[in-house]
Parts: C-alpha cells; structure tokens; sequence
C-alpha cells in the first residue's frame, strides 16, 4: 500500500535520529538493529452476507530500547471495495521490562475521507502471559478515540496454539462522518486455532465477532444497518 | 563467499590426525593456525561453517608447561576474527579479544600471539568475535605438566563437547530477539495443566500458574537454544568418536564444554569416574558416577574399564533434547550402540527462582518485580517437592553427582587471604526481549569494573534470572568458595544455578584489561559482558562506587 508521504515524513526522520544514537561498541554487538515483519491476521472471512480478505501486519526494526514500528490493518470486501485500510508509524520506547511507550501517526486510508491521527499508547506483555496494546488517537479533526487490544496464546501442543484476542474501540465525542457515536464504538472478539508448521508460518482458522455498541449501534441501526457480524475465517500467519 | 575446503569436508577431519602439529621442543615451539571457511555435513546437510586448519573443531594445541609459544593467527575470512586461549593465564595483549585486548585479525592478516606456558592442564581455545565459536571456530588446548602428576594414567583422550547448529548463528540470535522462546518446544500445554491438576489439584495449579504468569517467566526454560546436533571431538553420535583401552588400564579423559549454550549432564554406564582437575587445576579426587559440565568448564577424570567390552560416553543435554556420545572399547571393531531414552525434561520451580530468598528484584531497571507482592502462602499449597530446584543435577543411576561442594584444590592455594572489599555481581536480564545484562545494564552502557593491581576482592554472584549462567573471568583466577578455605579451587568459568549465590575470590594480579561476561554466547552478545580494567592506581572513587551502576 502507498503511505502518505507527508503526513509520515516528519515521523520517520524522527525515528531514524533515535536509532542512529544508540551507542554501540563493536566487541560486543548488545545494540544491534534488528526487524520482525509479522502478519497476525492474513484471511478470508466467511460472513453471513458478505466476504472479506483482512490483514493485521505489524513491523519493527531498531535495538532493544529503541524501535521504529509499522502496523497496518484493513478489509477489502470480495468483488467490492477497500471497506477500511489504516496504517501507523510509530517511535516506540522501552520503558520497563515488559512494555514499550509508542508515539506516531496513523493514516486511515479508508473509510473515506482519509483522517490523520496523532497516536499515543503502550504496547507489552500483561502479567498473565496477555499481549497487549492500550492506544489513543487525536485525528486531525481534534477527535479523541482509543482502541485495547488484547491476546493470549493457549498451547494445546507445542505447535497447536488457540488463540483468543479481543479488540475495543471507544470514542469521547460523536464522528458523525464516520458514523461514530460517543463512547464504547465496537467489540471485535476473535478466537483462531494455528498450526505452526514452522515457527514463522502456521495455517489457522477460527471464528471473528463483531458488535457495535452504544451510539454507533443506534447510528448503524438507523441506516439499516446489521450491528453485529459473525464470520468463519481461514489464513495464515507468518512472519520474518 | 568462497569456501577454501570445499574438498575436505569437515567430518572427515581426523582429530588426533593433527597431533604432528605441536612442536617436539618442549622450550620453545611455533604453531601456525588458519580461521577458514569450510564446509560440514555433521549436523546432516551440507552447510557453511568456520573452523581452523580447516576443521572443527581445531587441532588440538599441545604445550609443554614452561613452553615459549609463538602463534601465528591468520585470519582467512571476509570478516574479523580473534582466537582467544581460554583459561590460560598471559599478558592482556595476548588474550585475543577484539576491543579490549588487541584490535581483532583483519581479514587476510596475521596476528601474532607469543607467551609463555606457566600452568598446565586442560583448556580450550576459540573465537571472542561475534558469534563466531558457534560457527565451528574452536579447539582443544592441553599443556602437559612439567613435573610428574599427583596421578598415574595408561592413556590420555581429550573429550572436546559442542553443539552444532545448521542454521547460521546470526539467524539464531534474530529468531530469539523476534521470539524468545523460538526454540523452546518443551513448553507447558493445556494438556499439561490438566495433568497437573490431576496430581496436585486445581487450586496448587492455578497458583503455579498465576506465580509463573506474574513473573512472565516460563519454568520450561532450561536451555534458549535448540535443533543442536551434540558433537565429541566433532563427531555426531552416529559417527561415535572411539577411543581404545586395554582392560585394566587407567583412561584419563579431559572433557571440555566447548558448546556456545549447552550444558552436559556426563556419565559411562558401568565406569566410575575419578575427577582429578577441574578447568585445568588439580583437585582433591573425587569419585563421582556423573557430573553436569557448564558451558566453558573442563573437568578431567581418569576411569578404569577392567571389562573387555564398549563403554558408552554419553553427555546429556540438560534440556535433554540429545546426547553426545563417545564409546571407549577394548576392541577395534565394535557396532555403535543404540543411544538410550533421554530422561524427562526439567522444569524449573520457585526454588530456582529464588523463592526461598525473601528479597527478589526481578526487574531489569531495579524496580521491585510482581513476585515481591507474592508471599509463602501463595505458594503454600505446593507440595515439598515442588520447592526443591527442578534443575538441581541427579545421577541416573541415582548415585554420586559432582557438585561443587565435592572441589577441592589438591594444593594450598598460595595467595589465599581475605577479600579487601566485596562486588555484587547481579545477574540479570529479559528473556522476553532476549537481552541480557549485570546489574540490569547492557554491556554497552556500563562501565568497566576496576580492580586494583595486587587487591583481593570477593565477587558475589547473585542470580536473578531463571536460567543458569557459566561466569568465565579472563586473565586472572577465580577462587570459588566451596567452604574449604585456602583449598578452595581455582576456577576459569563458575556456573551460578538460577536464583542463587555464588562467591569467588580474585587476587587482581594481571595488569591490564579484560573480558568478564557469561559463557553462554547468546547472553554474551546480548549483553552479559563486563570490561575489567586492572590498574596499579585506579580512580579511588570508582573503587567505591557500586560496581556497574
């Protein structure tokens, strides 16, 4: 996907600075850049009306306190549109053990019109094993949202992993363009079932649930809209 | 990247076919060693590697003590390289580590090491650039004792253990900084928890559970590395490295862990072993039917098969994922035995932990971890069994296993006298990032320990992580207190257990700089690595300031 070069720009140059300032001493290389390109989520969703292809990828590179970080997530409707893409370029700071304060922008390519946001969060590891990432987000409009996410990775063998993950999405103030009410926006619960053929590849399948809530549950009702959605889904996920 | 062996693959290397190296002349004696790229198929696929005079491992270097030795280094890689003679004690600039000791071996150059051979025993040798030594770029090093031995042998075999991986070491270390638990196929499933709750019941699984899970620590983590095919003397356990005896006859056997992350469990079902040095010193013998071999520790032992048959060497990986195996037999041809089950994995417990401590600083950057908040009781519904060390060693065959207490230098040790001042050496780190670090800093941001020239100092080791550390201090000896005051042994590498102490003294009597890191390779390049500076008037106030911080 093409990144708005200007809206992103400024960040990466930022981002660029802080790694090229990390000391390093060549005997022993405890500061060395590494990346992770990993696509969470890369599947085909069965809906009741409708198909999809959704991604969730997320990438970093940089040392182990300082790392440039790029997640993209979307839906692309099967013989339909590019129902929602968005992208975030972030500076992400280890600031404990388990977790990384994260700063950026994020570009929602679609729904239309494209919107900017100012992106502040954290992202780690909970006690409990639970992989989070607590985010908000001040679009260019001087709208305040935030989204949670969470997972968790049950073993049923060492290659057979159930995987349960919930999303939230809440805004402080109604988007009426975007049809967004005030409050809790959506609950995305998922539940998928991956087999790692590899550590960097596994298959999966699993079940996606969908509901708006609140206001956004009135608004979408009042276009006729469903507010919830179940679908099967089935993809892969890998990463390098 | 061109290979310079391609026709002699690396398997095929006779080890002891490389003694004719070593010069005869016990005064002085010039060797000549290339680092190469080679070719091996040892861990079943053809695959790149680095060695030395085009094999791994590496001759073996055999000194005379009191020996002049000149070596000539080159370096045939794309690379820098460095060989740094492990355990031996000479000049700083002679150490071979690049950015403390001497710059590196450029590629194509030559560099010269001259010392002199003022200790005997057994040693090793091995690359200190990158990760490198993983590659194939190490060696046996033995210098034979100038006077007559405290004990008699019929035969002498150098037992040289590794770990080999097919995968290119820096992908290794990329794979756990992705996922630190990469190579762990040994962790608890669903079906484990139910198992557990059979046996210890629901609620003693759920605080096992919720303890582990605070911690966001995993009690499976007993080694960081997998996939390693076990080498002897470079050797698979198909292609069952052999040495002959004659029944009766006394076999000393000098093993070396010269494995970048493995630790070996050691035993010959049907032979007791004597262990009479350890890393290269004389210890009061001891009679011991396995013992646990730590990254960098060499242990020798001398056996006496009296049976006209096959003795299997058989060095267990402690994540018991695979054995190196060696067989000692009376005659020439024997078929290579089956391999026997590999004991159960271990898994670690709150006692390895350190639970039993009281105070744990868990975090990286001294905050007071989730387990502070974790008193007795939650842990009260364990069982006993459950608060003694899951990684503690036990013999097999459920007799003697070698621990430290059982060391004992066979001499007075001569500048036994007590420690001026203590260092508190925490050992600490994340696996979840995978990076490693004394004292909660990376070697990168810390600065040098400094020691002054002739001072006794007393280095207190303090485990805070859950996996064993192999603590190697170059250029000076570590006296490790087993309780036996001026007979404590003199050591080059000390294995801290996870979530105990451990305490060496040093007589800091090698002026100059040097290496202080834990031997594991990955934690090394991680972090795990301190520079020791030892001056003859150090800065007073650095002397006093908390070391590392």
């Amino acid at each position: 996907m093409t990144m708005n070069v200007k809206a992103t720009g400024p960040a990466t140059l930022l981002l660029m600075a802080a790694l090229l300032t990390s000391s390093a001493r060549a005997e022993v290389s405890d500061n060395a850049i590494h990346y992770l390109i990993q696509a969470e989520e890369f599947e085909y969703r069965y809906g009741e009306d409708q198909d999809s292809l959704n991604w969730d990828i997320q990438g970093w590179v940089g040392t182990d306190e300082n790392k440039a970080w790029l997640k993209t997530e979307g839906e692309k409707i099967l013989g339909g549109d590019l129902e929602s893409a968005q992208a975030q370029l972030l500076y992400s700071r280890n600031i404990s053990d388990f977790f990384d304060l994260q700063a950026g922008l994020r570009q929602d390519f679609k729904p239309e019109p494209e919107r900017t946001f100012a992106v502040l969060g954290f992202q780690g590891l909970a006690p409990q094993w639970f992989e989070v990432n607590l985010a908000s987000f001040l679009s260019d409009d001087g709208d305040l949202s935030a989204r949670v996410e969470a997972e968790y990775e049950l073993l049923l063998t060492q290659k057979l992993v159930l995987q349960p993950s919930l999303e939230v999405n809440a805004a402080f103030q109604e988007v009426p363009n975007q049809e967004l009410g005030s409050g809790f926006n959506d609950l995305e619960l998922g539940l998928r079932l991956r087999y790692e053929i590899e550590r960097e590849f596994a298959p999966y399948a699993g079940l996606q649930w969908e509901r708006k809530l609140g206001e956004t549950a009135d608004m979408a009702r009042a276009e006729g809209e469903e507010v919830s959605a179940t679908a099967l889904v089935a993809g892969i996920s890998f990463w390098f | 990247m061109s290979f310079l062996n391609q026709a002699k693959p690396v398997a095929a290397a006779l080890f002891l076919g490389s003694l004719s190296l070593a010069s005869l002349s016990a005064k002085a004696g010039i060797y000549n060693l290339t680092i190469d790229e080679v070719m091996t198929d040892i861990g079943g696929e053809l695959r790149p590697a680095m060695g030395i005079n085009g094999q791994i491992p590496g001759p073996e270097l055999r000194f005379r003590e009191g020996e002049e030795i000149t070596l000539n280094v080159t370096n045939n890689l794309e690379e820098d390289s460095s060989i740094h003679w492990h355990g031996l004690i000479l000049p700083y600039q002679m150490d071979g580590v690049p950015g403390i000791s001497f710059d590196g071996i450029k590629p194509g150059e030559t560099f010269t090491y001259k010392f002199t051979a003022n200790q005997n025993g057994t040693y090793w040798y091995h690359s200190h650039s990158g990760l490198q030594e993983q590659a194939g770029v190490y060696g046996p090093l033995v210098i034979d004792a100038a006077k007559r031995e405290p004990f008699r042998v019929d035969r002498d075999y150098t037992i040289l253990l590794s770990d080999w991986t097919n995968e290119d070491p820096n992908d290794v270390l990329a794979n756990l900084k992705k996922q630190s638990d990469y190579y762990n196929y040994g962790q608890r499933t669903v079906g484990d928890f139910f198992e557990d709750v059979a046996q210890i019941g629901l609620a003693e699984t759920i605080s096992d559970r919720v303890a582990w899970g605070n911690m966001r620590m995993t009690p499976t983590d007993i080694a960081d590395v997998s996939g390693y095919t076990f080498l002897v003397n470079g050797r698979n356990p198909d292609q069952n490295w052999t040495g002959l005896f004659k029944p009766g006859e006394r076999v000393r056997l000098r093993f070396i862990n010269g494995s970048a992350m493995s630790y070996f469990d050691v035993r010959i079902p049907g032979l007791e072993m004597t262990v009479v040095q350890a890393d290269g010193n004389n210890v009061k013998p001891v009679k011991v039917d396995e013992f646990r071999i730590a990254v960098a520790e060499t242990y020798d032992v001398i056996v006496r098969p009296k049976e006209d048959t096959a003795y299997q060497i058989l060095a267990e990986s402690i994540d018991r994922t695979g054995f190196a195996r060696a067989t000692l037999t009376a005659e020439e041809t024997t078929a290579t035995p089956a391999l026997p089950k590999l004991r159960e994995r271990p898994l670690l417990t709150m006692a390895d932990m350190g639970m039993d401590h009281g105070a744990m600083e868990m975090d990286a950057k001294g905050e007071t971890g989730d387990m502070a908040g974790m008193d007795h009781s939650n842990m009260a519904g364990m069982s006993g069994d459950a608060m003694k060390s899951g990684i503690a060693p036990e013999a097999a065959n459920g007799g003697k296993i070698l621990v430290y207490g059982d060391l004992k230098s066979l001499k007075a040790v001569e500048d036994y006298r007590a420690p001026e001042r203590e260092i508190e050496l925490r050992l600490t780190g994340n696996m979840e990032r995978y990076y490693w670090s004394i004292n909660g800093i990376k070697y990168s941001d810390a600065d040098p320990v400094k020691l002054a020239y002739g001072e006794r100092v007393r280095i207190k080791f303090v485990n805070e992580t859950m996996m064993s550390h192999p603590m190697h201090l170059h250029g000076m000896w570590m006296q490790l207190d087993t309780g036996k005051g001026e007979f404590n042994p003199l050591k080059h590498t000390v294995n801290v257990p996870p979530g105990q102490t451990l305490t060496v003294d040093v007589t800091a009597d090698a002026l100059g700089e040097w290496a202080f890191h834990c031997h594991l390779l990955y934690h090394m390049a991680t972090g795990m690595f301190r520079k020791v500076v030892v001056e003859e008037t150090p800065d007073l106030s650095s002397l006093t300031a908390p070391v590392g911080e």
